[in-house]
């Protein structure tokens, strides 16, 4: 009886949240027209105003500890063939969003939307990316997130493996499960939208976001989560947003820590970044995704030497990337620029797999509780 | 007996055609696909050489079949036919000729081109040359069989003998021989007959393919070029040797005579000079001056100015007609064309003439695409050795709108390259006729040309990017704008917005904006007029009203009409400024019709009618 007044109860707010986000919204992207149609009405040349999405204008936001956009702005006004174009691409985007998805309850993926736009004549998209970068500009201008607009990823988000048990509302009612108990070796398989789960108990002690698939198997065949009580989450290589959402919850509601656990070469690194500091692509959801809080475990350049691991030498293109991180200001710590440097001068790198060159429980026996140590989490 | 003496029995002179035979590739005849083009070139240059001298419009025909495993190539013109005495030593003779010893611009120099293809036929076939030749449509054409005694380097006659052909005149030969056909690309037999017909725009050239497939180069002027004049040689840069053999050989007996009448652009004044520099005595004979006194004189030479050479001993194509011949096999947006002034090399009177054809169906990635021409025929060999090339290679197209990306180096972009030298000796780097030799004083009149005609591009492509860029706001005013405009108030179920002052601010014009109210059976009425342009505007505006109209400011001229009155103000408005005009008027039957405005375009003027 209790059990079943707590579902509906949290039926009932989700539900409440929802409509309430679809209104919201609507009303958002009703009001970017509206600024647009008075701009006609009073003779100035309609225009929309953007933060220009580069490096040099991420800016480091003390309120949140993450990098949000600085002030630098882009303008796309119809003065120009192209920014017309893109202009009447973001309204037709805009109709789209209200009168398919929010007014009805709908929903497509971002792929679909790149194909929905083939009937759209002179506005219509040449490529996907054009209409992903649009549908993140709403978010920005809007501020929102493309869940709102009810527009979905096609890429898969994260597994997660553990002693956590939680509840997802889906179209076909809520399920409950537990991490471990519940769910196949793969783990369990978190939605697009990380916030149609509510977590209900856990025995954790650490988050681990893993950046390969070998090593996340490995960690769950050798019990590596029941003796450290550790969720394991495999991010598959460059984490989707609902990867850094669901991580982002877990460390802000559970209050665990989290570590990151990668190759070590330069393009892991940016991984780690973008879960701890924020992406340069979307740095306006930097507050709703980052985890200022996590830290990066390995594999360093200083392990390289320490465990003597096997490597591969970096290529000419990763020696770039490392040299392109020691200028971007989300790598200027004095731990970032010692091991980059360290790294530089190996011309080594290597991978998460190279332990097991000293066995296949070196990783879970030696190498984890070591750094874990160093780090002060056990 | 003495080794030397031994080996002197050894030693004998080697006629040409051994030589030759020896080393084919000197004369183009190196590779099989080669053996074809070189053998047609030296056909068709021919037959458009005899035409010219004839005054004939050239129709060359020209077949390439299939026989066994050789070739037949076939190549047939209407031109003025050979004496029946000369046709062996034509074709089956080298270095038999009748442009070796005179100064005038021709394709053929030396009286190789021919034979050697007879040459490189009986080699490769063992086959004779068929050859058909008429002088008169009332006289018999002459048939000959022939071949080259290369021993002697002497015409062998199998056959000669009288014969019915149905052309009034002409010539028609026929070789067999090893080859390759190639098509598809511009080193080809149809490759070179286009080029060939760039530059000779005055000449129908037929080719049928081993295939059967027919083309057509056809002509496009009725207008022969004009004919080149023999010439005395011109001083300027002659070698002292060259001087020393004019002088001994010489049958004048007066130095001031011979140089009068030995060398062009020389005078009795120039003479006198010449002679004075070189302190010689103008009376003195020639053949008795010394190396000492020769060398005194060709000093002279290069310190006086003497001037540039006679243009009739050349023929350029002429900017019309490059014009024609790259607009003929090309589809282009725009064309330049240049024709240097005549200039000399080593005595030699050349000019250079360039031609470029940019935009149409050209690639515009690709490298750009060089005609080379000497006297009227296509190199399409050794592109990399040649002056021309060099040449193109030295300008900094960056300079030009085109792109070149290692800042050297033939440029990037949607170009053809037409370049051609006409000179009485054209310098080639070897006897095949592929490549012209880098001299310093073609390099430099080449450059001049290319620069010419780059400027002429950069201009054309500075004119085009303003109307681009005018066509670009059209595009945004007709189809994007109305369409935003329609999208809004869809989304916000709003009427539709006026784009109008948009428009105007877009397409910098004069916004004429209206805005009425009625109250207590009145209209007042504001007209705001905002001159968005960059200069002053100056006009009239008349608004045509039914009823007379109360508190106009400011004031306005008035005319009666028969139903109503025309109230006009005269305005100026500077770039960026506007004007108010206010009025009011009874509400009663008053149907306000659109604003007139006068004496400014319609298509600078936005929210009102333009008379």
């Amino acid at each position: 009886m209790e059990k079943s007044d707590e579902k509906n109860e949290f039926e009932k707010r989700q539900k409440v949240k929802k409509a309430e986000r679809s209104k919201i919204a609507q009303e958002n992207l009703l009001l970017l027209a509206d600024s647009l149609y008075n701009q006609f009405q009073q003779g100035i040349v309609p225009h929309i105003s953007l933060p220009s999405r580069t490096k040099a204008n991420i800016e480091y936001s003390t309120k949140e500890d993450v990098w949000v956009y600085g002030d630098q702005e882009t303008t796309r006004s119809v003065k120009t063939v192209r920014g017309a174009k893109t202009l009447l691409k973001t309204v037709h985007l805009a109709e789209l969003l209200i009168n398919e998805h929010l007014k009805n309850n709908r929903g497509s993926t971002l792929r679909e939307i790149y194909y929905i736009s083939e009937n759209w004549d002179i506005a219509k998209f040449h490529e996907q990316a054009e209409s992903d970068r649009l549908i993140e500009d709403l978010e920005i201008v809007t501020a929102l997130h493309r869940e709102d607009f009810h527009v979905r990823p096609e890429e898969d988000g994260a597994a997660v493996f553990g002693p956590l048990r939680l509840k997802e509302q889906t179209r076909r009612g809520d399920k409950e499960m537990h991490c471990q108990e519940d769910v196949g070796e793969a783990g369990y398989q978190i939605p697009f939208n990380v916030d149609n789960i509510e977590f209900l108990s856990h025995d954790a002690k650490m988050v681990m976001a893993i950046e390969t698939g070998g090593m996340y198997a490995r960690l769950i065949e050798n019990g590596f989560d029941e003796e450290y009580n550790a969720i394991l989450v495999h991010i598959k290589g460059q984490p989707a947003r609902s990867t850094r959402r669901i991580i982002k919850r877990l460390n802000a509601e559970l209050n665990l820590p989290v570590v990151v656990f990668t190759d070590g070469d330069p393009w892991s690194y940016r991984i780690f970044a973008s879960i701890a500091y924020g992406a340069i692509k979307s740095a306006h959801l930097s507050e709703h995704l980052v985890t200022p809080g996590a830290r990066f475990l390995g594999v360093q350049p200083s392990d390289i030497v320490d465990y003597n691991l096997s490597t591969d030498k970096l290529t000419d293109k990763d020696m770039q990337a490392l040299r392109s991180e020691l200028t971007d200001p989300r790598f200027n710590t004095p731990y970032w620029e010692k091991q980059i440097r360290l790294q530089l001068d190996l011309k080594k790198k290597a991978e998460q797999q190279a332990f097991a060159g000293k066995g296949l429980d070196y990783v879970t026996k030696t190498y984890l509780p070591e750094r874990l140590t160093e780090m002060g989490i056990i | 007996m003495e080794i030397a003496e031994e080996l002197a029995k050894q030693q004998k002179a080697i006629s040409v055609a051994e030589f030759f035979e020896k080393n084919r590739q000197i004369l183009g005849f190196d590779s099989a696909p080669r053996a074809l083009i070189t053998c047609v070139k030296e056909a068709v240059d021919n037959s458009l050489d005899a035409c010219e001298d004839a005054g004939i419009l050239p129709d060359i025909f020209v077949q390439i079949k299939k026989s066994g495993e050789y070739y037949q190539v076939i190549v047939e013109d209407n031109g003025p036919g050979i004496v029946q005495e000369e046709i062996p030593r034509v074709f089956a003779k080298l270095l038999y000729g009748s442009r070796f010893h005179t100064l005038r611009q021709s394709r053929g120099q030396q009286g190789i081109g021919i034979s050697a293809a007879v040459l490189y036929s009986q080699l490769t076939s063992g086959r004779p040359t068929k050859v058909i030749s008429k002088i008169a449509a009332n006289r018999p054409a002459r048939y000959c069989e022939l071949l080259i005694n290369t021993a002697k380097n002497e015409p062998e006659i199998l056959k000669s003998e009288d014969m019915d052909w149905e052309r009034p005149r002409g010539t028609r030969v026929e070789l067999e021989m090893e080859g390759t056909y190639v098509r598809g690309r511009r080193q080809s037999v149809y490759g070179s007959l286009k080029s060939t017909a760039i530059v000779n725009p005055h000449a129908r050239l037929t080719l049928v393919e081993p295939e059967g497939n027919v083309e057509v180069f056809e002509r496009v002027t009725e207008s022969l070029p004009k004919k080149a004049y023999a010439i005395s040689p011109h001083p300027e840069g002659i070698e002292l040797g060259e001087l020393i053999k004019l002088l001994r050989y010489t049958d004048k007996k007066k130095l001031r005579v011979f140089l009068k009448e030995t060398f062009s652009s020389i005078g009795a004044i120039s003479a006198q000079e010449l002679c004075s520099r070189a302190g010689l005595d103008p009376e003195e004979a020639p053949a008795s001056l010394d190396h000492d006194a020769a060398a005194r004189l060709h000093c002279a030479f290069k310190q006086i100015k003497v001037k540039s050479p006679p243009v009739d001993c050349l023929s350029p194509i002429g900017e019309e007609l490059i014009k024609a011949g790259l607009e003929k096999e090309y589809r282009l947006d725009y064309i330049a064309t240049t024709v240097r002034p005549v200039s000399v090399y080593s005595g030699n009177p050349f000019l250079v003439e360039v031609g470029l054809g940019y935009g149409g169906e050209l690639e515009k990635e690709s490298r750009v695409e060089l005609l080379r021409f000497a006297n009227r025929v296509p190199l399409v060999y050794q592109q990399g050795a040649c002056a021309i090339t060099h040449a193109v290679e030295s300008v900094s197209w960056k300079n030009y709108s085109l792109g070149q990306p290692t800042g050297s180096g033939v440029p990037v972009g949607p170009v053809v390259l037409l370049v051609h030298i006409a000179s009485t000796n054209i310098p080639f780097t070897s006897e095949s006729k592929d490549a012209v030799a880098d001299m310093p004083e073609i390099l430099a009149e080449i450059d001049l040309g290319l620069k010419e005609v780059a400027r002429k591009l950069r201009r054309y492509l500075g004119r085009q990017s303003i109307l681009t860029e005018r066509r670009e706001k059209e595009e945004i005013i007709r189809k994007i704008l109305p369409r935003i405009a329609q999208k809004l108030s869809d989304v916000l179920e709003k009427d539709l917005p006026d784009i109008g002052p948009v428009v105007a601010k877009i397409m910098g014009n004069l916004l004429v904006f209206r805005k009425v109210e009625r109250n207590n059976g009145l209209l007042s009425v504001k007209i705001l007029i905002e001159n968005h342009s960059e200069v002053l505007r100056s006009f009239k505006l008349h608004e045509v009203l039914a009823a007379s109209a109360e508190s106009v400011s400011p004031a306005a001229k008035v005319v009666s009409l028969g139903e109503g009155y025309d109230y006009h103000w005269k305005l100026a408005i500077a770039p960026g400024q506007a004007a108010t005009l206010s009025y009011s008027i009874t509400a009663e039957g008053v149907a306000l019709k659109e604003p007139v405005i006068e004496g400014l375009d319609a298509e600078i003027v936005t929210g009102a009618r333009v008379i």
